[in-house]
């Protein structure tokens, strides 16, 4: 790492707190919003647009940059706060989130926030919308990667099993599927015992003839080692199989389905701001 | 659509396994590096050319009208409609009249859909002159448009002069006794109803409307102060289509006695065309029969 203007490790673990504490911020102060799948995806987030996106957050329809859809859109807060942080807009503009004529709608919206590649919000829809980028690269001969971030819950929907098939039949190794693998959906099956959203993500991706990485997508070494695993791989799409806790970073919400789209009070903020202020500090 | 994809590179095509059906497979032999199949699943086929719209392509989707109103309806509006990415969706096979696939493959409510659809363009066109024209300025227009076909090539009607245009209706005959206002191919039963009527010494006005939307509210409003009666037509469902649209528009604007002609809150089902157009009072006659019980009203 000798160009001082690429982040380190150090650096994007500072990124990634302060995200933690922009999205806490955001949805406590919007009084609405989700909670623990935001915390899960940070590390992914802000790899991505730190170290891997070939972008510009000065220019953000330039053509030829990589593209990025969060499919799983109620996750939008953590993506905002990525941008933001990034320097597409102001990280105050964050507070706007969820307010009428804001910038930063509930899900994410192509045509409203500088960044956001893809609209999304109903699940499973933004892997088919990477493929179609892929597919565009393809057909226009350029060679911008397209980075779809699916949720485990979302993998739920037949869509992204359509997609699945497709993307494999058309050989899209410009095409890289990123599973936040929190293992938490909103509510899920309880009883008799906990299932999960998903089973084994990895041998069902490997069937519809994806390369399959899996790691800790808390640790950014791994992250940025299978993105850079990916680019090798020629002939079939990559999934990145994350393996996440859902709201990672505040201890009271780890985990817990109850807090897929609990707002936290001013007590949980305060909490959560000084175990994140805290943490890994 | 060879001839658009010849003329405009950024062109592509995809298809949902009825190629052979839709014809799209012309467009395979001519351009195969822009002609995408993507199986038997539509859902993702949209998401796709999404994607493809957001990155420059021109997507046109080609598939069932039953499939593009209602299979992959979610897909339109997340991510087609809402951010008004330009993608073309074909809806091919539409209203009744479908080849004896019975109601599962007819269409009578995609009208309805996408005219309650926010940022979507809905054209039928009446003969295959107006459908090439029609995709010329689809290709032109910036943003999502539905065009509505039908399975049976229509007798042409349209001349080598006209110019078909996004959101604009066009009389076809001037008439002073009745108003005949039809969409799509129903518009030339509309015709022949004209001609019934004219037998019996009944004069008729004939509109085509073949954009639903944008309507063309000025064109609608003066063909009903034409005559002060008015008829529509469409194979399609009477709720929400064209005889819905234009009973909004007229109730609003310029109220008269109007009767719609369109399928009356029911699915079809399998038969050839003729039984069909019958049993469900689609023909020129049922056209005409509307239209004098109208005047009788009147005279009365």
């Amino acid at each position: 790492m000798n160009d001082p203007s690429i982040p380190g490790i150090p650096q994007l673990i500072e990124i990634a707190r302060s995200v933690r504490i922009d999205i806490v911020q955001a949805i406590h102060h919007a009084k609405g919003g989700h909670f623990g799948g935001p915390l899960s995806a940070v590390e992914l987030l802000v790899a991505l647009y730190f170290r891997e996106l070939n972008i510009d957050p000065v220019h953000p329809q330039w053509e030829d940059r990589d593209r990025f859809i969060l499919s799983k859109g109620h996750s939008a807060i953590a993506l905002y706060a990525v941008l933001a942080e990034r320097g597409y807009f102001p990280v105050e503009e964050l507070m706007t989130f969820d307010a009428i004529d804001s910038r930063m709608q509930g899900h994410p919206d192509m045509k409203q926030t500088p960044g956001v590649d893809m609209s999304s919000g109903s699940l499973g829809q933004g892997l088919s919308a990477g493929i179609g980028m892929a597919l565009g690269a393809r057909v226009l001969g350029k060679s911008f990667r397209t980075y779809v971030m699916i949720g485990d819950g979302e993998s739920q929907e037949g869509q992204i099993w359509e997609a699945a098939f497709i993307a494999s039949r058309y050989q899209l190794d410009n095409l890289v599927a990123i599973l936040d693998y929190n293992k938490v959906q909103q509510f899920g099956w309880q009883y008799p015992e906990p299932l999960l959203p998903i089973d084994h993500p990895e041998e069902k991706f490997a069937a519809f003839g994806w390369h399959v990485i899996e790691i800790d997508g808390h640790d950014f070494n791994a992250i940025l080692n299978a993105f850079d695993q990916a680019k090798m791989v020629k002939g079939k799409p990559t999934i990145i199989i994350a393996h996440t806790v859902k709201g990672k970073g505040v201890s009271f919400a780890e985990g817990k389905y109850q807090w897929h789209a609990k707002v936290p009070n001013d007590e949980e903020l305060t909490l959560a701001l000084a175990e994140l202020v805290r943490r890994e500090g | 659509m060879v001839e658009l994809a010849s003329q405009d590179s950024r062109v592509v095509c995809l298809d949902g396994d009825l190629a052979t059906s839709t014809r799209t497979d012309m467009l395979f032999k001519a351009h195969p590096d822009r002609f995408f199949m993507m199986g038997i699943a539509e859902q993702n086929m949209f998401g796709v050319a999404a994607g493809m719209a957001s990155v420059g392509l021109i997507p046109f989707v080609s598939t069932f009208a039953c499939f593009t109103a209602k299979r992959a309806l979610d897909q339109i509006r997340i991510v087609i409609a809402q951010p008004g990415l330009n993608v073309k969706f074909i809806g091919a096979y539409s209203g009744i009249l479908t080849g004896k696939t019975g109601k599962t493959h007819q269409s009578v409510e995609d009208l309805t859909v996408f005219r309650a659809m926010p940022n979507v363009v809905s054209i039928a066109p009446i003969d295959g002159v107006e459908v090439r024209q029609a995709m010329h300025a689809m290709v032109e227009y910036d943003g999502p448009v539905y065009l509505r076909l039908t399975r049976d090539p229509m007798p042409v009607i349209m001349g080598d002069s006209y110019q078909f245009q996004i959101g604009k209706a066009v009389t076809l005959r001037e008439g002073k006794d009745i108003t005949l206002i039809g969409t799509g191919e129903q518009t030339q039963r509309c015709l022949d109803a004209a001609n019934l009527l004219a037998a019996d010494g009944i004069s008729a006005f004939v509109l085509h409307v073949p954009t639903l939307k944008p309507l063309d509210v000025e064109a609608i409003v003066n063909a009903a102060a034409a005559t002060g009666l008015v008829v529509t037509a469409e194979d399609h469902s009477i709720l929400g289509g064209l005889g819905g649209a234009v009973a909004e528009v007229l109730g609003e604007e310029y109220p008269v006695p109007m009767k719609r002609i369109g399928l009356r809150d029911t699915f079809g089902e399998s038969a050839s065309n003729a039984p069909l157009l019958e049993k469900y009072g689609l023909t020129a006659r049922h056209v005409a029969a509307a239209a004098k019980t109208l005047l009788e009203k009147r005279s009365t």
